[in-house]
């Protein structure tokens, strides 16, 4: 498949030959913006990240629908939104929809997901749709771009949506193989870039990426910085197929005990702990593999992005 | 074979606490665990025991029928019963009950059973397990011969999805191994991942809808009504 114009900032910045960064941001059971506005304007003033990645109810869990805080963002942020849609939720129509309104609302990017099932979340009663898969959305997609139509040939009139759109890989996957043979049928119905589930074994990253460079797309490595000792045991606990080093949580806990009572010092133990593991982490993966870039899931901790990334070339916008 | 689960036996009396006299019919037929005479049985001894501790007295009768979705044997093995009792309790499959309402127009049918799913028991082990969700457009032929509808909670056509780990499925904690990687993995053994890595295009869901209708096919049941087309 010919290669698709990049109409995104994420994909223009790509194809310039910059080592891109992305954010992500996660709305939540919440009816008010404002967090995720900070934190998506933190982002822009670290003149590092590219793009933000909006979540759609992940964990299978009930929170706000992505389209409104993806378009939020790009306006009251100035950060382009990376658009997660999950076919969890809605079926083709739906889809269709939506992606419509996404274009009319001037998002670039989306990013197909499968979804969590319903079945992890907190309305675990619900009937999970899974109409079309997330393979078979990534051609309803490259239809709607390429030949401006709906998935049935119908016209859209106004003519064709001007986006870019990515699908997932995980690293963490075992077999491999399958996961491996999944993304190429993805990246046959014409996907532009690759966005990874978190990594944190650095050999079994490369190794990830070098598996995928057959497919000559462009890949950002996940990694997810931890915040707390909490929310790294939560992740090595509840996200399919993720382990965090036990190193890794050991150091994070006895940062936490050893600066109890004083917010400055746990926060400046921690940072350095992050630091210390993602720092040559991100180096080591720019320097030896083909990837285009990182995908910092650093979420709510924007304080790390300026030491974590500070090295890294400031990001120009490109013209659109 | 259909496997069903016994509904709750409180749930059962409130469907029919408001009779005196009620029929109940067990299914010799394909649904699984059996539910027949011995069934029906004991069903009608809980069902009283229950009346009896509302300070109530039930009068009950139980039956057995070859199969209760045949609509001529559900209807000649009941209909000698009914005007004896107000109301029948069916220990059939969905399909059972949804029968003796359409023969035995007279007399409500209750379900004493939820249908689960079309299934088979894992020979050795106290257990079913769906092999077909009867979607009505197989691809076992390309997945080699597992079914990815029926055995994928998210029924994907080109999976896996990122919810596998270790092999395993994110529903369910972890216990049911994931689809996709059964398929992968009986492919590989036959060095036919070309079927795997063929794409799958959004499954045509005219043929699941409900409610689901097949004129039979004349041309293949009847040559002599074939033969009067010809004519």
């Amino acid at each position: 498949m010919a290669k698709r114009k990049a109409y995104s900032q994420l994909c223009k910045a790509i194809e310039a030959g910059h080592f891109v960064f992305t954010g992500e941001l996660e709305p939540k059971k919440i009816l008010d913006l404002s967090e995720i506005i900070h934190s998506a304007k933190e982002m822009k003033k670290t003149k590092r990240i590219v793009a933000a990645n909006v979540t759609d109810g992940p964990q299978g869990d009930a929170y706000m629908s992505s389209l409104v805080p993806s378009y939020k963002v790009q306006e009251d942020a100035g950060i382009e939104a990376v658009w997660q849609v999950t076919v969890r939720d809605r079926n083709r129509v739906a889809l269709f929809g939506d992606v419509i309104s996404g274009a009319i609302l001037g998002l670039k990017n989306i990013l197909t997901l499968t979804g969590d099932h319903t079945a992890l979340g907190d309305h675990k009663k619900a009937r999970a749709v899974y109409d079309i898969d997330s393979t078979q959305f990534c051609e309803m997609l490259s239809i709607m771009i390429d030949e401006g139509t709906d998935y049935e040939g119908n016209e859209l009139k106004g003519g064709k949506i001007e986006m870019n759109f990515g699908c997932v890989a995980n690293p963490n996957s075992n077999p491999r193989e399958p996961e491996i043979l999944k993304v190429g049928r993805k990246i046959d119905r014409g996907v532009d870039f690759i966005q990874t589930q978190t990594a944190f074994d650095i050999d079994d990253a490369k190794d990830f990426l070098k598996d995928l460079e057959q497919y000559n797309v462009p890949v950002l490595l996940g990694l997810f910085p931890l915040k707390s000792h909490g929310i790294a045991w939560y992740f090595d606990n509840y996200i399919p197929g993720v382990s965090v080093p036990k190193d890794l949580l050991k150091a994070l806990k006895k940062a936490e005990k050893d600066n109890k009572g004083n917010k400055p010092g746990k926060y400046a133990a921690i940072d350095k702990i992050n630091i210390e593991f993602f720092k040559p982490f991100i180096a080591e993966i720019k320097k030896t593999t083909k990837a285009a870039g990182i995908h910092c899931m650093a979420v709510e901790y924007e304080r790390l992005f300026a030491p974590l990334l500070g090295e890294y070339p400031e990001y120009v916008n490109y013209s659109m | 074979m259909i496997i069903t689960q016994l509904k709750d036996i409180n749930e059962i009396y409130e469907m029919v606490k408001s009779y005196n006299k009620i029929l109940i019919a067990g299914c010799d037929g394909c649904c699984q665990p059996p539910r027949s005479i011995n069934e029906a049985k004991v069903l009608g001894q809980l069902l009283e025991l229950k009346a009896r501790t509302e300070g109530k007295e039930l009068k009950w009768k139980a039956i057995t029928v070859l199969r209760q979705c045949d609509d001529r044997i559900a209807a000649t093995t009941v209909r000698p019963y009914i005007d004896d009792y107000e109301a029948i309790v069916s220990l059939a499959c969905g399909l059972g009950v949804v029968m003796l309402n359409k023969v035995l127009p007279s007399k409500l049918t209750f379900p004493a059973q939820d249908s689960m799913f079309g299934g088979v028991q894992n020979s050795g082990e106290n257990n079913f397990i769906e092999y077909c969700e009867e979607c009505g457009d197989c691809i076992i032929g390309e997945t080699g011969g597992l079914c990815p509808r029926a055995g994928c909670a998210k029924h994907l056509s080109n999976g896996p999805c990122g919810g596998m780990v270790d092999g395993m499925c994110e529903v369910g904690g972890y216990t049911i191994p994931c689809a996709w990687v059964r398929i992968w993995t009986r492919l590989k053994e036959f060095n036919r991942l070309d079927l795997f890595k063929k794409y799958r295009s959004p499954r045509d869901f005219r043929t699941s809808t409900s409610p689901g209708f097949l004129v039979i096919n004349k041309e293949y049941t009847n040559e002599e009504e074939k033969e009067e087309v010809e004519n």
